[in-house]
């Protein structure tokens, strides 16, 4: 009996407990971002303000949601749906602790990439289907966007998956115990972690969405809850990535004894997830054409020759 | 035309000008006080220095006042081969700037409570000088003001003693009781001692006044920044001239009226009745709601809809209606009742005599060779012959353009001692008193009587024997005038003797005397001035603003509908604004409105008719409907809504078209606006072809936009409703003009006929006026607006008008009453202005000494007449030149109202 | 490249200053006294009413929200008859009080002006009016100009000379 519920309770705890994450991230985000800057941030609702995620909560789901007469209907439902989908998906193959996982895929890396491809669909289909020249064009960016930095996204974690010899993250976490690939791979943690600020246009690649140019981009005509989604998605796509960063490059759940190892993992994750919140507290937004040539010109020979080096040097080892 | 260069730069301009309204019509801007383009240079201010320069090759150049230099330099001692200024050079400015330093050392830190602020030539330069600093540590010299009437306000201490008051006042205007006092930084401008001033023209010293020193009084009662008036081009309704005007609204009140330059009509001046009788529309008699007779007799307030029902009620029950027009409403208001009520049931709302007359004049200008000058040419007439009409107290702006006249015959001597005539103090030093030929022939004596050749007082019948005398003296064939005593033929000879040798000689007349006889008599005399090429003008003054508009649309008058009602052909009487009372003697009137079944009347104000109507509908004033005026020249003007008041008071064309629907008149046409109904008019009378042109059509746009009524600056917009409600209500829509009622739209000069302020960049006072002209003083841009509907045919050789009265026989025991006009007073709207009623003299009877020692009345001492069955007692008044065998009653004054004059009257202690 | 890292840096670093945060309402703030707030008018030290209706508030405001009617005393003075400012439009810009030349209209700072109902942002005169001279507690424009009011003459304000003598014929 326990051993068939277990993984339910585990899948289920991880839901809920990934879902809470990304929405305690907006209280987070915006007090980390007033600290930064010098001020408090929420914190009139409960203590801390803590409970301001609570009161967004109610304000996002009692607002009128809104679906504009000229937008193509079942797309615009359905987009938002598809980038908390695919971003939950990818979760399930991430070992958390060396107990606590859902999906031990072999192929576990490939999955999590495979997954990240999903969520462009969302952004363009918000765009396409808004009817909207502004959502049309946050679409369009993220479109190119996200397919560009996805190239060299899978392209620096081969480094990884040489090193460690495997797909599967277990493996790869396991195979850290030695070093953590952070330093061997420190090459393909930069090109790592750019392509997944990229992949989640998170501050400073926001461009889909940035706000003095496009309104708010894909999802302009967005309202309630479905606009809460992409937010939620947003969200969770920083989380997604923090803890990829964590299980690949900063040895997973690894570390001293003293602290249990889902604790480890929480903690690394978190740090990272900061980091991104940083990132947007002290980065402007680049130009486009900045963006692009970024990637194409930089990051991708940079993740290529890092796979070159790599094998190189595995080859030499032995 | 002659080439100058200003800053090196060359232009063409006329070279009869000086240099400073060379500069001005060139757009260019440089500062002045004392000249004005209508009362020339004196080279007082030296504010208008500029730097001459030899040619080319001189650099140093010397400063000369623009004013006083002419555009020709070879007229100068020794001329120069080229006219070479330069404006902004550093020197003149500098000298311009000290110039105003020292102007301003006087004046006082009065600009936040000084009426002229924002609307101040003296501001206006300052600024344009770059002068803001008033060094001069010691005290200012102070004065003590005057009471000047209930139209002018005085502040002395503001003077910067540019003389253009009395220069305007004596020279311009005639008047002598304002002059100059004391002596050096001293000077004072005022009267001898506190008291009305007596000239009709004094309202225009706000205007001329470069600073404060003369503002609006009534103004003043409820002051408000000229860029928060809210104002539409109007026309001026209190005579038959058609001056073109400005009124200003501010919070539902018109606020004060401004002239509006039209260089053919009036120019830069009003008089004080057209300036300052506007209070009609703010008054307490205005009427505010519909009006409905109740069960118990008395008016009671009610709605638009109500009161449609209860008209509907008996309007569509086949009433036989006919309607009373109004020579004070708009060709579109009398249009609209002649539509309602049917062509041959339209009657013109004047008395038979003004009908008859009006009629008359049409007549002979339409027929003779003499055609009428404008305002404008009626300055350069060189010799004036005036029958029958007191022009002070009728036309009084055609008194100011005959005081102009008088002048041109001695001026022709300035040419030949080759002074410009813009050169105001040498041209005045030339002529001094000396006067061109002016004759006044009148029944009474009048204001003009002082500058001119020859006065002669008798009765209408004797002036017209006169004038055809002058006429038979003239050409021979024209019919002669047979027992005319020595002394008239004399005088009669020497008038035609100086028309004779007058280039354009120009003869004045009109209806006051109510003589048809006198009218034909002056147009006989114009007639026969058409000899030989040259053109005789003839002037015809009519009794209202549109007599000519409203006689050229029916013949039948107010008469003539007290026989159709007493015949029984009509049971409903339609009055348009219009009090019947002042048409006809009052017991006709009664009769007419007690007989009819029905009497509905639309009006603005509340008066003995409109208390007899059985329902009163609210009429727009000029000032708030749009609308044509015909003047007295023939010139058809258009006047425009100025603001939306708060009441049910639409414009009456509106209301008529309403009747129509009420009277279920299933083809009424279907009038949207304004050029709908001009359209129909231009239709339905071939004279009034061009009506639908004098203006642009309420479509007509600048770059898109509409032409705003208020100021870029006006203020307020978000706070002056705010305390009935925060949520500011849309601005009025206006569907019949080019005019918003917002100060959205375009902001520059719009064509001439839809100018509704005087402002460009840098000059908010009406001196601002130079930028719209095309050479200052001129013709504004696009031509002046108005036309003219009434052209003497061209070939036209009618024989001359027969019929010559016999002389006037006095009855025993009975004088003949005339009628004597009060520029304050016989009008009717504009005595319901409060400071005109301070003006306006208390009913009297004016008699000669003669009939007064037979009656033995002495001055003040109250006198019985009888007039139309109806006996009066008035205070008598020895008038020593009054004719013999007549007496004078004023006319229009409140109470003394409706009576026809002239007529017989016994008269008693 | 270093330059982003330098500027994450330096952003980071800033976790460690004070905040500049005033915690309004529980912490009052310390306003200056040339704060744009709450708009008042202003009487001279005279304690008459400093206004004299000159419009010119009205016409520099930028939003239109003041709207009055001048009108006189028997003896010359001006003052508003009405004077009416549209607090929901105000934007507390300030260019009423530089217009204004005899320093009546004066913006204090006072911000706490808040309703729930618009009509009640709309005040009137008697709302507007203050006991005092504000900022300015000296001037006094009646004092400076050329008009004569009660209980001042021509020629009794500052740097004046006695009303001329038109009569004399003096040098």
């Amino acid at each position: 009996m326990i051993q068939s519920i277990h993984p339910l309770i585990i899948t289920i705890g991880i839901l809920f407990v990934v879902v809470n994450t990304a929405a305690l991230l907006i209280w987070l985000e915006r007090r980390l971002l007033a600290l930064w800057q010098d001020r408090y941030g929420p914190n009139r609702v409960g203590p801390f303000g803590l409970l301001q995620v609570l009161a967004d909560m109610i304000k996002i789901f009692t607002k009128e949601d809104w679906v504009p007469p000229f937008a193509d209907k079942p797309v615009f439902i359905l987009a938002p749906a598809v980038i908390v989908v695919a971003v939950l998906m990818s979760f399930a193959v991430i070992p958390f602790s060396p107990d606590i996982w859902v999906v031990d895929l072999n192929i576990g890396l490939l999955f999590f990439l495979a997954m990240s491809s999903m969520g462009v669909y969302s952004v363009v289909l918000a765009g396409w289907a808004s009817n909207n020249k502004y959502s049309l064009l946050g679409g369009m960016r993220a479109a190119a966007q996200m397919l560009s930095y996805e190239v060299f996204m899978g392209l620096s974690l081969m480094g990884v998956v040489m090193m460690a010899g495997s797909f599967n993250l277990r493996e790869i976490v396991e195979t850290q115990k030695g070093m953590w690939f952070f330093i061997p791979q420190i090459f393909g943690l930069v090109v790592f972690m750019v392509a997944g600020i990229a992949e989640t246009h998170r501050l400073p690649f926001d461009l889909p969405e940035a706000e003095s140019e496009l309104v708010a981009g894909y999802h302009s005509e967005y309202s309630g809850m479905k606009f809460g989604m992409f937010f939620v998605g947003e969200y969770l796509g920083v989380t997604l990535i923090s803890a990829f960063i964590t299980t690949l490059f900063f040895g997973g759940w690894l570390g001293p004894s003293f602290l249990p190892p889902i604790v480890w993992f929480i903690l690394k994750t978190f740090v990272f997830i900061c980091f991104f919140i940083l990132l947007r507290a002290s980065l402007p937004r680049p130009r486009y054409d900045q963006l692009m040539a970024y990637g194409w010109k930089v990051m991708l020979p940079l993740a290529l020759a890092n796979l070159i080096v790599t094998g190189g040097i595995i080859l030499a080892i032995g | 035309m002659a080439t100058i260069y200003i800053d090196n730069k060359p232009f063409e301009v006329a070279d009869d000008q000086n240099l400073l309204q060379a500069v001005l019509s060139l757009g260019l801007n440089l500062p002045y006080f004392c000249w004005h383009p209508a009362l020339g240079s004196v080279g007082a201010c030296r504010q208008c220095a500029i730097k001459q320069f030899r040619d080319e090759e001189d650099s140093r150049g010397k400063i000369v006042m623009a004013c006083m230099t002419p555009v020709n330099s070879k007229s100068l001692i020794p001329p120069l081969n080229e006219t070479r200024i330069s404006v902004d050079d550093e020197e003149a400015e500098h000298f311009r700037e000290s110039v105003i330093e020292w102007l301003m050392v006087n004046h006082p830190h009065d600009c936040p409570v000084c009426d002229e602020g924002g609307s101040c030539h003296l501001q206006d330069m300052t600024v344009m000088t770059g002068h803001n600093y008033r060094r001069y540590r010691f005290k200012k010299r102070t004065h003590r003001n005057q009471y000047l009437g209930p139209f002018i306000n005085h502040e002395m201490n503001r003077c910067i003693a540019c003389y253009r008051c009395v220069r305007f006042y004596r020279d311009y205007g005639g008047g002598d009781d304002l002059s100059v006092m004391a002596s050096r930084g001293e000077v004072y401008f005022g009267r001898f001692e506190d008291g009305v001033l007596e000239s009709e023209f004094s309202g225009n010293l706000v205007e001329v006044c470069p600073t404060g020193v003369f503002t609006d009084k009534t103004y003043k009662e409820h002051y408000t920044r000229k860029w928060d008036l809210q104002t539409a081009p109007s026309i001026c309704l209190h005579c038959s001239l058609g001056c073109n005007t400005i009124p200003g609204e501010r919070y539902g009140e018109i606020r004060t009226i401004l002239s509006r330059y039209n260089g053919e009509v009036n120019g830069y001046f009003l008089c004080d009745r057209g300036r300052f009788g506007y209070g009609f529309v703010n008054s307490g008699r205005r009427i505010r709601q519909p009006l409905i007779r109740n069960d118990a007799g008395g008016l009671e307030s009610s709605t638009p809809e109500a009161v449609g029902d209860k008209l509907a009620s008996f309007l569509s029950n086949g009433a036989k209606m006919i309607g009373i027009g109004s020579p004070r409403a708009s060709l579109e208001a009398n249009f609209a009742l002649r539509t309602l009520v049917g062509a041959d049931r339209f009657y013109n709302g004047m008395s038979a005599d003004d009908s008859r007359l009006v009629a008359s004049a049409i007549r002979i200008l339409q027929e003779g060779p003499a055609r009428t000058p404008t305002l404008r040419e009626v300055e350069s007439a060189d010799a004036v012959f005036v029958l029958g009409e007191d022009l002070t107290n009728t036309a009084p702006r055609l008194d100011l353009a005959v005081k102009q006249s008088v002048r041109r015959k001695p001026i022709e001597r300035a040419a030949m001692l080759r002074i410009p005539e813009w050169d105001d103090a040498s041209v005045r030093e030339l002529v001094q008193d000396e006067k061109g030929p002016f004759f006044i022939a009148t029944p009474n004596p009048t204001k003009l009587d002082n500058i001119a050749t020859q006065t002669y007082r008798a009765t209408p019948d004797d002036l017209a024997r006169l004038g055809f005398a002058v006429a038979h003296a003239l050409d021979p064939a024209a019919p002669s005038v047979t027992d005319l005593p020595d002394d008239v033929a004399q005088l009669a000879d020497s008038i035609a003797q100086a028309l004779k040798e007058s280039k354009r000689p120009l003869v004045i007349s009109g209806t006051s005397c109510a003589s048809e006889a006198v009218m034909r008599a002056a147009a006989n005399v114009a007639w026969a001035l058409c000899q030989d090429e040259r053109a005789g003008e003839v002037y015809f003054v009519v009794p209202e603003c549109n007599s000519t508009g409203v006689r050229l649309m029916a013949e039948r008058d107010v008469d003539a509908a007290i026989e159709a009602v007493q015949a029984n052909e009509a049971d409903t009487v339609i009055v348009l604004e219009n009090d019947l009372y002042r048409r006809a003697a009052g017991t006709s009137v009664d009769t007419l409105l007690d007989t009819a079944e029905h009497v509905i009347a639309i009006d603005h104000q509340t008066h003995r008719t409109t208390e007899k109507a059985e329902a009163v509908l609210p009429a727009g004033t000029f000032a708030e409907s749009d609308g044509t005026f015909v003047s007295s020249e023939g010139r058809a003007q258009r006047f425009y809504q100025v603001f939306v008041s708060n009441g049910d008071e639409q414009e009456s064309w509106r209301w008529l078209q309403e009747l129509m629907g009420a009277a279920g008149q299933l083809e009424a046409p279907a009038w949207e606006n304004l050029d709908d109904i001009t359209a129909g008019l231009a239709q339905a009378y071939p004279i009034f072809e061009a009506i639908p042109k004098i203006a642009p059509p309420a479509g007509f746009r600048v770059v898109g936009q509409k032409i705003p009524r208020q100021s870029p600056r006006h203020s307020g917009r978000t706070s002056v409703l705010a305390d009935v409600n925060v949520s500011e209500p849309k601005p009025p829509a206006d569907s019949d003009s080019p005019f918003s009622f917002s100060m959205e739209g375009y902001t520059g000069a719009p064509p001439s006929a839809l100018i509704s302020r005087f402002w460009s960049p840098g000059w908010n006072s009406p001196q601002a006026i130079n930028k719209f002209q095309i050479e200052v003083g001129g013709h504004l841009h696009g031509g002046d607006p108005g036309r003219r509907l009434i052209e003497p045919s061209d070939d036209a050789k009618p024989e001359y008008l027969n019929d010559v009265p016999a002389s006037f026989k006095p009855r025993d025991g009975e004088l003949l009453i005339m009628p004597l006009y009060h520029i304050f007073g016989s009008d009717e709207l504009s005595i319901l202005a409060p400071a005109v009623a301070e003006r306006s003299p208390q009913p009297y009877l004016a008699l000669n000494p003669n009939a007064a020692a037979s009656l033995q009345v002495r001055d003040g001492e109250v006198v019985e007449i009888t007039l139309d069955g109806v006996a009066q007692r008035l205070p008598a008044k020895i008038s020593p030149e009054l004719p013999e065998g007549t007496a004078g009653l004023p006319v229009g004054l409140p109470g003394l109202c409706g009576v026809t004059l002239p007529a017989w009257s016994r008269v008693k202690k | 490249m270093i330059s982003l890292l330098r500027s994450i840096w330096l952003v980071f670093l800033h976790m460690f200053r004070k905040r500049v945060t005033i915690q309004y309402p529980d912490e009052k703030p310390n306003l200056p006294p040339r704060w744009r707030g709450r708009i008042v008018l202003t009487q001279d030290p005279d304690g008459e009413e400093r206004c004299v209706a000159c419009y010119l508030c009205a016409v520099a405001c930028p939003v239109d929200c003041i709207a009055l009617q001048a009108t006189e005393d028997n003896h010359g003075r001006r003052y508003p008859d009405f004077f009416r400012i549209n607090f929901s439009r105000c934007i507390f810009c300030g260019f009423c009080e530089d217009a204004c030349p005899t320093y009546a209209i004066q913006l204090t700072p006072d911000f706490e002006m808040a309703e729930y109902n618009r009509q009640s942002l709309v005040y009137e005169k008697e709302d507007l009016l203050i006991n005092g001279p504000g900022k300015y507690p000296d001037y006094n424009f009646y004092r400076f100009a050329g008009m004569s009011i009660g209980g001042k003459d021509k020629g009794e304000a500052e740097n004046e000379d006695p009303p001329v003598d038109v009569h004399s014929l003096m040098p």
